[in-house]
C-alpha cells in the first residue's frame, strides 16, 4: 500500500504516469465519473483549508466516489485529545483512502504508519504541501509541454513559502532548469536549498527586483509577500511594489510566459493581469483537481 | 598517572573529549546496568593533551556503541577480554537513531503525539546532519542535555 507525505515519494517515471493520466481525465472526464463507485474518501483536516479540502471532495465526487470527514479539529475527536494514531486506526474502517492536513509537521507520516488505507498529506504545518507541488507540476507540463529547459523566477516570500521549498526540491530532478530567486533579502531562499544547487551544479541567481529579470523568464512562480515578515514598516514600502506584478512588468516578459501562484492571492498579482493569457493560476486550480483525481486513482490501484 | 584496576572482560573508550564522560556514561546507559564502571576525567594524553576515559566491566554485547559515533567518532573503543585488548571498534554514524535525542521542534507532532518514538535519520552524511523522521528539523548537535 502507497501514502503520499512528500512530492518525491514518486519517481519521475512514475510522476510521468500520474500526470498522463491526469491529462486523459481532463479530456475525457466521462470515462472516470464512476471509477470509484462504492469507495469513499475521508478529509480528516485539522485545521482549516477551504481550497484543499473541496479540491479533495470535488476530486471523488467526479470519480463517482463518496466523501466523509471534517474541517477542523474542534468538530473532530482531537478536541477530545485522541491521538492521530488512535484517529487513523477509527477512520480506516469508515473510508477507502484518506486526506489529511494537520498543523503539526509529520502527523500525516504518523497517521501512514498505523493506517490500512493510503494515506495522503495534504499539508503538514510548514513542512510539506505535495499535492499543491503536484498541482504546480501538472500546471506546468501540461501548458508549457515540459518539464525542464526552462528558466524559473519564483518571486516573493522564498524564506518561509513551503510550496516553494517543495516545487523547487521536485524540479531539480528534472534536466537544464535554471532558477531565479527574486525577493527581498530578509525572504531570501534558506541557504541549505542554494547549497543544495551549488552541489548539484544546479544554476540560479538571486535578484531584488523583478522587472530585470522578467524577460529572461519562461515561468514565473508567484508568491504573497506578508508585511509581518519584514522588520520595518520602511522596507515593506519600499519593496512591496517590486514584488507585485501588474500589466507593465508582464509587457517586459516573453510572449508565451505563464504565471503561476499557489493562491489565495492578495495583491501581489493585479487584477488586470488575470485577462492576459498567460496568467495561468485559475487554471492551476483546475489542474489541482484533475492531479488529484489521479492521485486517489493511483492509490486505490484504479489506474490501470 | 592514576591507576584504575585492570580490566578482565569488558570495554575501555579511550580518547574521550575531556569533560564527556558523564555524557556517555548516560548515553549508554550505564547508569540502568549492574556493572563496574570507571570514569576518569581530564586524563594527561599526548594527543588530546586532556581526555577522558571510561572502564567498564560487562558483556559488550549489552552495549550499542552505535550512538557514540553521535558524540564523537574520535573515540576509540577497546574490547577487552582475559584482560587483553582484543578488538578496537570503529564507529560509524548510525543511519538511524531512536529514543536517543528529541526533536525539539514545537511544531512537530513528537511533541504532542503519545508515546510516539523520537526518530532521526542520516540525511547526510559527509556533513553528519541527522534530521527527524516526522518533521525533517535538522539535528543541531548534541550537548548531553537531550536525556535528562
Amino acid at each position: 500500500m502507497r501514502h503520499l507525505m512528500s512530492p518525491l515519494d514518486f519517481t519521475t517515471q512514475e510522476l510521468d504516469r500520474l500526470f498522463d493520466l491526469a491529462n486523459d481525465i481532463e479530456r475525457n472526464p466521462q470515462n472516470y465519473a464512476h471509477a470509484c463507485e462504492g469507495n469513499i474518501l475521508a478529509t480528516c483536516f485539522y485545521e482549516p483549508s477551504t481550497r484543499t479540502r473541496l479540491s479533495f471532495e470535488s476530486a471523488m465526487t467526479r470519480l463517482g466516489g463518496r466523501v466523509i470527514g471534517f474541517a477542523d479539529a474542534a468538530s473532530s475527536s482531537a478536541s477530545k485529545g485522541e491521538s492521530v494514531s488512535d484517529t487513523i486506526r477509527i477512520i480506516s474502517c469508515y473510508a477507502d483512502i484518506c486526506a489529511m492536513r494537520h498543523p503539526k509537521e509529520g502527523a500525516p507520516m504518523v497517521a501512514s504508519e498505523k493506517s490500512s488505507i493510503p494515506v495522503i498529506n495534504a499539508g503538514d504545518g510548514g513542512h510539506q504541501h505535495p499535492t499543491q507541488t503536484l498541482t504546480d507540476l501538472l500546471t506546468i507540463r501540461s501548458l508549457k509541454g515540459r518539464l525542464g529547459n526552462f528558466t524559473i523566477g519564483l518571486c516573493g516570500d522564498l524564506k518561509f513559502g513551503r510550496t516553494v521549498h517543495s516545487l523547487i526540491n521536485a524540479l531539480v530532478r528534472y534536466d537544464n532548469i535554471r532558477f531565479v530567486f527574486i525577493s527581498p533579502e530578509e525572504l531570501r531562499v534558506p541557504d541549505y536549498i542554494t547549497d543544495m544547487l551549488r552541489e548539484q551544479e544546479i544554476p540560479y541567481e538571486e535578484v531584488i527586483r523583478l522587472e530585470q529579470i522578467m524577460p529572461e523568464l519562461d515561468l514565473l512562480y508567484m508568491t504573497r509577500v506578508q508585511k509581518e515578515r519584514f522588520f520595518n514598516e520602511e522596507d515593506y514600502v519600499r519593496l512591496k511594489d517590486f514584488y507585485i506584478l501588474n500589466v507593465s512588468k508582464m509587457a517586459l516578459a516573453k510572449k508565451d510566459m505563464l504565471v503561476l501562484h499557489p493562491l489565495p492571492r492578495v495583491n501581489e498579482i493585479s487584477v488586470e493581469v488575470d485577462d492576459d493569457p498567460r496568467a495561468v493560476y485559475f487554471k492551476q486550480a483546475q489542474y489541482g483537481v484533475y492531479v488529484r483525481m489521479a492521485l486517489i486513482l493511483t492509490l486505490l490501484g484504479k489506474d490501470r | 598517572m592514576l591507576n584504575v584496576g585492570r580490566l578482565e572482560e569488558g570495554i575501555v573508550l579511550d580518547h574521550i573529549k575531556a569533560g564527556r564522560s558523564l555524557d556517555i556514561y548516560y548515553l549508554l546507559q550505564l547508569d540502568k546496568l549492574d556493572c563496574t564502571v570507571a570514569i576518569i576525567k581530564n586524563a594527561r594524553s599526548n594527543k588530546m593533551e586532556k581526555k577522558d576515559i571510561l572502564k567498564v566491566e560487562c558483556d559488550i554485547n549489552m552495549l550499542d556503541f552505535d550512538v557514540l559515533a553521535l558524540i564523537d567518532h574520535n573515540i576509540t573503543v577497546n574490547v577487552i577480554k582475559n584482560g587483553e585488548i582484543v578488538e578496537k571498534k570503529e564507529l560509524t554514524l548510525p543511519k538511524q537513531i531512536k529514543n536517543v535525542i528529541r526533536c525539539h521542534n514545537p511544531r512537530c507532532i513528537t511533541s504532542i503525539e503519545q508515546e510516539l518514538p523520537h526518530i532521526f535519520y542520516l540525511a547526510d552524511t559527509k556533513k553528519e546532519i541527522y534530521r527527524c523522521k516526522y518533521c525533517e528539523e535538522k539535528y543541531a548537535g548534541y550537548s548531553g542535555s537531550e536525556l535528562k
